[in-house]
């Protein structure tokens, strides 16, 4: 007669693995590890002010002036996918990070680290499409280098910028600044950029192609400053590795608040939908290349959306969420149904290598 | 793990004896085996699980089920909000 | 998207749960087995908007988190051998072993690769033929059928460097030891719909007979829930006993026959330890004798680590309903996802993960959005 085990209380489980002592991927995905790698290595070897606030940029003064400065390196893998390449996602992306600050982006260094036997055309297809996105954006490519690495240790082409620009006036975006009641503004619809690079990768096809959406949002953040007072936009972000998710969560613990989504206001194209649920993934954790949030003063709301509307990258500009007293440091959601929810941080990586 | 996901199966071809669909969820379209539902035809709709369909949608079952629901739908908005029963219990903050 | 979002319409849920509303008079304790539901209940907040006279406790239907410890070293043991590409499904690469993980193992310089069908794990094997291909075959019934078809696949092709290591466990004996146990609270069951669309639900209808529980097939969409839900409290309200099938979209009560024919042709049964629970008897499925060289236990003859698990994690009461997440003192403190002392806050369908992903805080939204 089998005997089946019986339960006294008897607890079970194994040992915790406990911290990583080595890297691992997910420290590289945006989400909790990576913010854990920057608290406990960098920030302490580093520590000053500009650094401190965490945001996509830095801003320095430097002979009157407000000078910002970014650095971002570009690892995306494939090197090349259906609305852009490693090369014109390394432009938007650098100008983005120095967007987020309201920051007019002037020039841009470009270092190469290129793996032995790269084929030299496809080294120009991404040199083409870098100078396209920079000449259309507006910046110069000012200085460069190039490094070779033996076969098998870099998969093809990766891509270091550093990205300067001025501020104009005494604009001050952070991070840290969201206050309770002021909307929570997102540019269009997410998941873009991850799912389009996914689809290349697993060998997804889609009845329209998804498209990256990589683009250049300095002009889009232009329009969204003018005609609204200083101070009522108080900070912008693009959801790049992590998404959506990483975006709010790292504001409303920079600024001490909780956030509040509204599930049915987040848009998401049917196609990204649809590899969302065959893969399993959730679109608020897949990257996006050319949208952004804008945490906003209630008053001046209508006016940004106003704005961003008339902007080819803001069509479907959409008041996603609100900040909270309450939940400081946490981000939920208001699902179809009326419950809330957790959006949490994304501890590991969806999708590995995406920007 | 038991991520299963219905889509419509929009070609058939037969990959060196091995039934395979191209299945449409959404706007996207992946491939699946059909080996263990040899029954299904272009048009039907099938559960895909790790690559595999491992069944077809009982489409009238699925009308059913609907139908029902929306039966059920239609009463209660038509006995309305007042009749709270008495017995019921409700849970934590509610929204209505 | 079709046969998704009609249900998930939130009209027809509130309907439903109005009238679970109307028919519930006293507590009553549920359980869904499927990891998956677990996933939308909590998601969703269904807890939040239920009566609280219904109890829903989740089960131990996550693969992931009963894997045995020992199963995870052999397949870290595998996985580290340099002649060999480990390939798996995404969720078993941060599940604890004895002393490290598959993540871990990738991370000093193992070949773990990460793959969303086992047909992948063949084309692999086809493009490497001078390295042994390992595929971590984890999974309930459901998946199952797709591990043989793989293996027969791998036989037709005559690949030498394929072989499957499989890890498969079947929900009808768990439940069983859950009803067997003097400590058992729960008195109404949602039985796996996927599991259920392989192997049909006639071994429920003994499980439903012999113990005098209701038992639902239930589907995996929030109304498939509620709907199964609303059934059960009818039945425990009225005494009755029976299995129903919810989620006759998909599931008959045969099954699958093609499926269950390509199950038995691979494998059979066998005395299987759950993690965190124990040994439970023909709970498992293991590859036949004819199928040897397809086993990566047997071409790799590793040994039994024997490892015993330990310590504070609670996930054996947590898998059988008797103890919720927020229960265990570990909790969101020492147990996260980021270092998770027990599967069930690893895997994506855990209890544990999926509380501390979604449910964590009470959360009270001061805030209203325009």
């Amino acid at each position: 007669m089998s005997k089946f085990p019986e339960f006294d209380g008897v607890l079970t489980c194994p040992v915790s693995v406990g911290v990583s002592e080595r890297i691992l991927l997910g420290h590289g995905s945006g989400g909790r590890l990576s913010a854990e790698l920057i608290q406990s290595v960098f920030l302490p070897a580093f520590d000053n002010t500009a650094l401190n606030h965490l945001n996509d940029q830095a801003i320095v003064d430097f002979a009157g002036k407000q000078l910002a400065i970014t650095t971002d390196t570009f690892v995306v893998k494939p090197l090349f996918f259906p609305g852009g390449d490693i090369g014109s996602l390394a432009v938007h992306g650098t100008i983005n990070d120095l967007a987020m600050g309201g920051v007019q982006p002037l020039y841009l260094s470009v270092a190469f680290i290129l793996e032995e036997g790269l084929e030299i055309d496809a080294l120009r297809r991404v040199v083409t499409s870098l100078q396209r996105a920079a000449e259309e954006a507006g910046v110069q490519v000012v200085t460069g280098d190039t490094k070779v690495v033996e076969k098998g240790h870099g998969d093809g082409l990766f891509i270091n910028t550093t990205g300067i620009g001025i501020v104009p006036g005494r604009l001050h975006l952070s991070a840290d600044q969201a206050t309770p009641g002021d909307r929570v503004i997102l540019s269009g619809p997410i998941g873009d950029h991850g799912i389009a690079i996914l689809a290349q990768r697993e060998g997804l096809s889609f009845e329209t192609t998804i498209q990256s959406d990589s683009a250049a949002l300095h002009t889009l953040v232009r329009a969204m400053l003018q005609g609204v007072p200083s101070g009522a936009i108080r900070c912008m972000r693009d959801p790049t590795r992590g998404g959506l998710s990483s975006t709010a969560n790292e504001i409303a613990a920079q600024s001490k608040v909780g956030i509040v989504l509204q599930e049915e206001k987040i848009p998401v194209r049917e196609e990204v939908r649809g590899a969302c649920e065959l893969l399993g993934l959730d679109p608020l954790y897949v990257a996006n290349e050319g949208k952004l949030v804008a945490v906003v003063d209630p008053a001046a709301a209508e006016a940004v959306l106003k704005a961003m509307r008339a902007h080819p990258l803001g069509r479907e500009a959409c008041i996603i969420g609100t900040v909270t007293e309450s939940n400081r440091g946490t981000v939920v959601m208001r699902t179809a149904f009326g419950t809330m929810r957790i959006v949490d941080m994304l501890p590991g990586d969806q999708l590995p290598r995406i920007c | 793990m038991c991520l299963a996901i219905p889509g419509k199966i929009v070609s058939i071809e037969d990959a060196a004896g091995l039934r395979q669909a191209r299945v449409q969820f959404g706007g996207i379209i992946r491939e699946a085996s059909l080996e263990l539902v040899p029954e299904a035809q272009i048009g039907d709709y099938v559960l895909v699980h790790v690559g595999f369909a491992i069944s077809r949608i009982d489409e009238d079952e699925a009308k059913q089920t609907l139908a029902d629901l929306e039966q059920m739908a239609r009463l209660t908005e038509e006995v309305g909000a007042d009749e709270m029963p008495e017995h019921s219990v409700q849970n934590g903050p509610s929204r209505q | 998207m079709r046969y998704i979002d009609e249900f998930r319409d939130p009209r027809l849920a509130k309907s439903l749960i109005a009238d679970i509303v109307r028919h519930v008079t006293r507590p009553w304790v549920l359980m869904e087995i499927c990891g998956g539901q677990t996933h939308t209940l909590v998601r969703y907040g269904f807890d939040e908007l239920l009566p609280r006279y219904i109890e829903l406790v989740h089960g131990p239907g996550c693969p992931v988190c009963v894997t045995p410890l020992d199963r995870v070293d052999k397949a870290i043991a595998i996985a580290s051998r340099p002649d060999v590409i480990f390939v798996s499904y995404g969720d078993m690469l941060r599940v604890p072993g004895s002393k490290s993980d598959l993540f871990q193992v990738k991370a000093a310089g193992g070949d773990v690769r990460v793959v969303y069908s086992p047909c992948e794990a063949v084309k692999i094997a086809e493009a490497n033929p001078d390295r042994q291909i390992v595929f971590f075959g984890v999974g309930f019934e459901t998946t199952a059928p797709a591990h043989a078809l793989t293996v027969l696949q791998a036989h037709r092709l005559g690949l030498l460097n394929f072989s499957l290591l499989a890890s498969h466990v079947l929900v009808p004996p768990a439940i069983e030891t859950l009803l067997q146990s003097p400590r058992n609270r729960v008195q109404g069951f949602i039985a796996p719909g996927h599991v259920c669309t392989i192997v049909g639900y006639k071994e429920y209808e003994q499980l439903a007979a012999r113990h005098h529980v209701p038992i639902v097939v239930g589907g995996f969409e929030p109304t498939d829930l509620l709907e199964a839900i609303r059934e059960l409290i009818l039945q425990l309200e009225t005494g009755r006993a029976e299995v129903v099938n919810q989620y006759a979209r998909s599931v008959s009560r045969a099954g699958n026959l093609a499926a269950q024919q390509a199950i038995e042709l691979v494998f059979e049964r066998c005395d299987r330890r759950w993690r965190g629970i124990g040994f439970i008897p023909k709970s498992g499925m293991r590859i036949r004798a004819e199928f040897a060289q397809y086993d990566a236990e047997r071409v790799f003859g590793i040994e039994e680590s024997g490892a015993e698990e330990a310590s504070e994690c609670i996930a054996a009461d947590v898998l059988m309903g008797l103890k919720k997440p927020m229960d265990c003192p570990a909790f969101g403190s020492v147990c996260v996802p980021e270092s998770p002392l027990g599967a069930p806050m690893v895997s994506s369908e855990g209890a544990c993960a999926a509380y501390y992903r979604y449910r964590r805080h009470e959360t009270q939204a001061s805030g209203e959005v325009h």
